[in-house]
């Protein structure tokens, strides 16, 4: 009656040995492709490292009004813009500026690639069923699988530092975008896309004119979505030797530095607010032309 | 009638249309007779439309009438293929739109076919002005040109001062008018309009109905017009087919239709028409048995209200119907025309007329 008890599982053995398997292919593919995966991200890294170097090296003044002018820019609201300028002078102020600008870059070229990468799946997946079954299940791991989990096979690629973090960190916070996208699409009015189809339009017409802005509010809404799950996955990454503020998080664990935790906890909490606030002000500017309505 | 046989613009021959997983399977039993009933309990498939024959006369307005699910909506998507027939052909001109390609068949769809919407299917992120060069726009033409041409029309329709207008700032009536101007600034020989004027209030309807007439005295276009109201059909079609569970039941002229419905589901529709100002004098007259010189005339062609009241207001029993040159075709007694007015015609009256013959 043992088997009842306990689950009949695989005998160690073969469990080792299908591991093994497993490990020793991934390694020997990493020994093969390791090279090639680093050249082919250097303008990624080059990339990365030239955002690190403006919003480190520039002089402090003129980045806080720089964020502060995109801030203007993307939500043209004074409250917002203060709000903006008043929480990065308090991270300055407690000494956590260079970390939060190492962040802040890491997590605008993450967000930038996730949509890059994101938003052409997204238009795939609208526009076929199939695609769409096929990658759901996917970005339903993706978003389920522990975030620490992702480290493991990119350490084995890429090794440590900044590229393999943010590969990490994009590959962690592309679902949304991805999936709001699609829903974005395939939520446009059929009466619409129909008159577009009577005037003739091209695929490519129905999608620049139709489609992408129709879907736009709800890619947005994305966007926001893949920012904050950036920002939350680079503390984590800090594990495999991301700079930034998810370093002195990692350090206050370890040695229960209680303030140094919260400070720095703090101030992901600051730069969250100031993404989230200012992205989602745009995305309502964009559908400026819904909220005037015929009485 | 006297008319010679007008030129014809859209010809739709022995077109079926059945929605389901497997259509072609079913269509020689749909060929042989098997009822939409039969095919949608037994088989699962939903007969759209069965042995659609219909030519559509050039620069005129054709309506096509049916209430909701007879199909009319289909019909009107086969003519620029947004629905594909399971069989059958559509011509236009000497090309058989079913068997276009692709690319063909977006060409025909941007320089010969323009379309108005029953919900006016408006690009809501566009202003009024780019949303009426659309067409235009996708056609690769200069931003002057597709500007001029939509400001043309704007003001046509009575939109101007609106062109940097949102959609949702204007009423229905006013965006049907956007509708309307965008299908018109692409200038294609057909326009296609599906139950344009349906989501309108009355007075609003009317009103567009007249901004139709007024520009199809202008523009000659092969208009087809998609309606279940059969006055708005009576009003605007030139022809007038009329649709039921998918199959044409009958098509002829505005008067026809009145005077000779031919089944029992017609004339139930006819019977709430206002007969007066459809039926034209020339339906009742009789043959001119002697020149009555000094009465009273009434030009051939109007309708029985107009000339009813005419007569009435001279106190005239009879009067003469003379055609556009003046020469006098036909009689016309006082009687005839008010008893044509109030009899309500049935389809057994004329079988029986038939019957007596």
């Amino acid at each position: 009656m043992e088997w009842l008890i306990e689950f009949p599982a695989m005998d160690r053995d073969s469990l080792t040995a299908f591991k093994k398997a497993i490990d020793f292919a991934f390694r020997d593919f990493t020994r093969a492709y390791g090279d090639a995966f680093e050249t082919a991200l250097l303008p990624v890294k080059w990339f990365m490292f030239w955002m690190e170097d403006l919003l480190t090296e520039s002089p402090w003044p003129l980045v806080l009004l720089g964020i502060a002018f995109i801030a203007w820019l993307a939500s043209r609201s004074l409250k917002i813009t203060l709000g903006v300028i008043i929480t990065l002078l308090l991270i300055g102020y407690f000494d956590m500026w260079e970390d939060t600008m190492k962040t802040i870059a890491m997590t605008v070229v993450a967000t930038l690639l996730a949509i890059i990468v994101g938003i052409p799946i997204g238009i795939v997946m609208a526009r076929s069923n199939k695609v769409q079954t096929m990658i759901n299940p996917v970005l339903d791991v993706m978003q389920t699988m522990p975030s620490f989990v992702y480290l493991i096979p990119v350490v084995m690629l890429l090794g440590i530092g900044r590229v393999p973090g943010l590969i990490a960190v994009m590959v962690y916070a592309i679902p949304p975008i991805i999936r709001l996208t699609n829903l974005g699409i395939r939520l446009v009015d059929k009466d619409v896309l129909e008159a577009a189809d009577a005037f003739g339009s091209s695929s490519w017409q129905r999608l620049k004119n139709v489609q992408m802005p129709l879907a736009l509010p709800t890619i947005m809404a994305g966007v926001n979505q893949t920012i904050m799950m950036a920002l939350a996955m680079v503390v984590v990454a800090s594990m495999i030797g991301v700079p930034g503020l998810g370093l002195p998080v990692l350090k206050a664990i370890s040695n229960q530095y209680f303030t140094l935790g919260v400070l720095n906890g703090l101030a992901i909490v600051g730069i969250a607010i100031i993404f989230d606030r200012a992205s989602q002000a745009y995305g309502k500017r964009l559908q400026k032309h819904l909220e005037v309505v015929h009485g | 009638m006297a008319d010679p046989a007008p030129e014809i613009g859209i010809s739709i021959r022995n077109l079926y249309k059945i929605f389901g997983p497997n259509p072609e399977a079913y269509i020689d039993a749909v060929r042989q007779g098997m009822s939409k009933t039969e095919l949608n309990d037994q088989h699962n498939h939903v007969l759209g439309l069965k042995d659609i024959n219909i030519d559509m006369p050039r620069g005129a307005i054709q309506v096509v009438m049916g209430l909701s699910g007879s199909g009319k909506s289909t019909l009107i998507r086969h003519i620029n293929r947004l629905i594909d027939p399971t069989v059958g052909e559509v011509i236009v001109g000497d090309q058989d739109v079913v068997k276009m390609s692709e690319t063909e068949l977006r060409e025909f769809r941007r320089h010969q076919t323009a379309m108005v919407f029953q919900k006016f299917a408006l690009l809501p992120h566009r202003t009024v002005l780019d949303n009426v060069v659309y067409g235009l726009e996708i056609q690769g033409i200069p931003r002057k040109k597709q500007e001029e041409e939509a400001r043309r029309w704007i003001t046509r329709v009575g939109l101007e001062g609106f062109e940097e207008s949102y959609p949702n700032q204007l009423s229905g009536g006013m965006q049907q008018r956007v509708g309307l101007a965008r299908a018109l600034t692409n200038d294609a020989p057909i326009l296609l309009m599906d139950e344009a004027f349906s989501a309108l209030d009355p007075l609003i309807r009317m009103d567009m109905q007249s901004v139709l007439l007024d520009l199809q005295k202008e523009i000659r276009k092969t208009i087809v017009f998609i309606t279940h109201d059969l006055d708005e059909a009576l009003r605007l079609g030139d022809r007038i087919a009329i649709l039921r569970d998918g199959e044409v039941i009958q098509q002829s002229t505005a008067q026809e239709i009145v005077l000779r419905p031919s089944d029992e589901y017609i004339s139930s529709f006819v019977r709430e028409v206002n007969r007066g100002r459809v039926i034209s004098v020339d339906m009742v007259m009789t043959p001119l048995s002697e020149a009555e010189p000094g009465a009273m005339t009434v030009r051939s062609g109007s309708v029985l209200e107009n000339a009813a009241k005419k007569m009435t207001e001279k106190s005239a029993n009879h009067a003469i119907v003379i055609d556009k040159a003046g020469k006098p075709i036909g009689a016309l007694d006082i009687q005839d025309v008010i008893s044509a007015m109030v009899t309500p015609v049935d389809h057994t009256m004329v079988e029986d007329e038939e019957d007596a013959a």
